[in-house]
């Protein structure tokens, strides 16, 4: 274990209800997620592990500093943590300029206004947000907030990065290219780096671990595969549906060797990983109408009920998990070797380039 | 923009034409007395009223008078916004009822009161008299402090108001990026709120500007040491109506000159 490390493990009691209890450990220079719905206490985390909300019971300790334990009496303030937060909304200053707001770390940290204004320029450098220094936070685009929201907190010097949804206030063009953006900005921090989220994409994408966490309690943790393959609670199960392929990116087009893509991103080149949620595609008897990009036609090789819904899995060119409701499949008369058409919207497909995510299994190893 | 001016048209158009005739009333009620204001002014020798020792002696107090409210209202106000907005304490809301208190108190009343606690025989004034020989009423300072408290709770409300209405999650935020305490008070809550304590100050300074009724009981009318415009307007009504109306005249271009300042920030956060 590096003396670097972040480990938690703790209790919040929010109320009489709802308690979140936490334990996790992060090593340096690696990501990890905790992925889970709304409400799950991903954002009570955040605030416990910054230093915004005591903990009512177990410790966090950072850098083999302890930060927050209350048996022994040790609450470090979050101005003394070092723990540098892209919040969800990202909360830039709005009387301050985009420069200001990457200066406040360093100033706040007793550095002169100068060296301060010096180095919030190298992190305007680094995050290509040269041009922007004199804008006012509500004159940014979403995708500029999230950078000069990464930039301030990493231009404080922290020792841990946590980041809160930080794709999520994004439309889903802009989202594929930041992930993109942040999965090498992540590689470059060399401390322990949490990602909150509740975007399995996201998690399998940029996290080398995944805590999967309901209802204020860890459920399960280890790598993608791990969740993926042995999938421990109905959430995780869900998780796991989520079919993943690889493929070669061009002009917006991703040719998978037996089928190909149509992706919103037209920017990325080379080997990308795609990810596709069972709830985004679509099953239809007939040629749908209004000619989606994404369409072909298949044979329907597995039909297994989950609840309320019914899987699906669909034959050549291209095998995916999908979910449909009972009525529906009912409707549609579906049974086994029943020809379908299947459809996908470009912007449904998650993108990301391969080998930031090389950890990830290949094409079809992942389903049951 | 046609279509603009056009929609404005067609709203007003649906307004029922009962209502024109009590708001044209309204309106007249406000604006008769400054056309008599105006009709009695006496444009020729004003620069001779305006220069006269009286004028000059209550404007000068009342700058000074006003100009002292509002920095004290600055110091005390702000941290007793921040304490009503922020800390969590028992009593809070009678203390809140305390501070808005002179909004509602008659100020003559509010003057007595000062006399009661600080007059010769009050029950601070006596021993402070007793100790250093200061007496608060009848002297200058008697009149910053009975401006300063019917003025102050303009401030203070002003200022709680804008501190409840950010997001306390941008102090947070501060916080992480390593700001202390103080800080995050000067460098996030103080700019964000700016406008507000802005329009705050102004308020409090022209209300501590047009005080009358605790002026004039607490501090009395001695020209030169408590007169400010008001009193002498006051005053000058008796003996020298001329003189009356220029100072009237000089308060309505303050009020004016306040209001349209602000008509922006205060208005609109209204």
């Amino acid at each position: 274990m590096s003396s670097a490390d972040l480990d938690a493990s703790f209790t919040v009691r929010r109320s009489e209800r709802f308690t979140l209890r936490i334990r996790l450990s992060v090593p340096p220079g690696r990501t990890v997620a905790l992925l889970g719905p709304n409400g799950a206490g991903k954002s009570t985390a955040v605030e416990a592990i910054a230093g915004l909300l005591p903990v009512d019971d177990g410790q966090i300790e950072l850098a083999g500093v302890l930060l927050d334990c209350p048996r022994q009496g040790v609450f470090v303030p979050p101005e003394r943590r070092r723990v540098g937060v892209v919040f969800q909304d990202y909360l830039l200053f709005p009387h301050l300029s985009v420069i200001e707001n990457i200066a406040f770390g360093p100033r706040s940290r007793n550095m002169g206004r100068k060296a301060a204004l010096a180095r919030a320029q190298e992190w305007i450098e680094r995050l290509d947000l040269g041009g922007l220094e004199h804008c006012k936070p509500r004159e940014l685009s979403g995708g500029q907030a999230q950078r000069v929201a990464l930039a301030r907190a990493l231009a404080a010097d922290p020792l841990l990065l946590l980041l809160d949804e930080p794709l999520a206030a994004l439309d889903v063009t802009t989202r594929t290219r930041l992930r993109r953006m942040l999965a090498q900005h992540l590689e470059q921090f060399e401390g322990p780096r949490l990602l909150i989220t509740h975007d399995p994409t996201e998690a399998f994408l940029l996290a080398d671990e995944i805590y999967v966490i309901e209802a204020g309690e860890i459920t399960q943790s280890g790598s993608a595969e791990d969740i993926l393959l042995r999938p421990r609670t109905p959430y995780a199960a869900d998780l796991a549906g989520c079919n993943l392929l690889v493929g070669n990116a061009s002009r917006g087009e991703v040719d998978t060797g037996t089928h190909v893509l149509h992706i919103a991103d037209t920017e990325i080149e080379g080997p990308v990983i795609l990810t596709i949620r069972p709830n985004a595609v679509s099953v239809h008897r007939t040629p749908p109408a209004g000619s989606p990009r994404n369409c072909w036609e298949t044979t329907l090789e597995r039909i297994e009920p989950l609840g309320s819904r019914v899987r699906l899995l669909t034959g050549p060119p291209l095998p995916l998990a999908v979910e449909v409701t009972r009525e529906a499949a009912d409707e549609l008369g579906l049974g086994r070797g029943s020809r379908i058409w299947v459809a996908v919207k470009a912007t449904e497909i998650g993108v990301q380039p391969d080998g930031a995510a090389a950890h990830i299994t290949r094409e079809g190893e992942d389903r049951p | 923009m046609t279509a603009r001016a056009s929609r404005r048209r067609r709203a007003a158009a649906r307004l029922p034409a009962l209502l024109w005739l009590p708001a044209g009333l309204g309106l007249t009620l406000f604006l008769l007395p400054f056309a008599g204001l105006l009709a009695r002014t006496p444009w020729r020798d004003l620069p001779v009223l305006l220069a006269s020792d009286i004028v000059t002696d209550a404007l000068r107090l009342s700058l000074i008078a006003s100009l002292s409210a509002a920095g004290i209202a600055l110091l005390l106000g702000v941290p007793l916004a921040w304490l009503l907005a922020r800390a969590e304490f028992p009593g809070r809301s009678l203390v809140r009822g305390v501070v808005t208190l002179p909004l509602v108190l008659p100020p003559v009343v509010g003057g007595a009161a000062l006399l009661f606690a600080f007059g010769r025989r009050g029950l601070v004034g006596e021993p402070l008299y007793d100790a250093t020989g200061l007496l608060l009423p009848f002297s200058t300072w008697g009149v910053v402090v009975a401006t300063t408290f019917v003025a102050l709770p303009f401030l203070v409300i002003t200022v709680e108001g804008a501190l409840r209405n950010i997001d306390p999650r941008y102090e947070g935020a501060a916080a992480t990026l390593g700001a202390g305490r103080w800080t995050v008070m000067r460098r996030v809550t103080l700019p964000m709120i700016g406008p507000s304590l802005v329009a705050g100050l102004v308020l409090t300074w022209a209300r501590a500007l047009g005080e009358f009724g605790a002026t004039i009981t607490f501090a009395g009318n001695l020209q030169g040491r408590t007169q400010t415009l008001p009193l002498a307007v006051f005053v000058a009504l008796e003996s020298d109506r001329d003189a009356a109306v220029a100072i009237s005249l000089i308060m309505v271009a303050v009020s004016l000159l306040v209001l349209v300042a602000l008509r922006d920030r205060w208005w609109r956060a209204l």
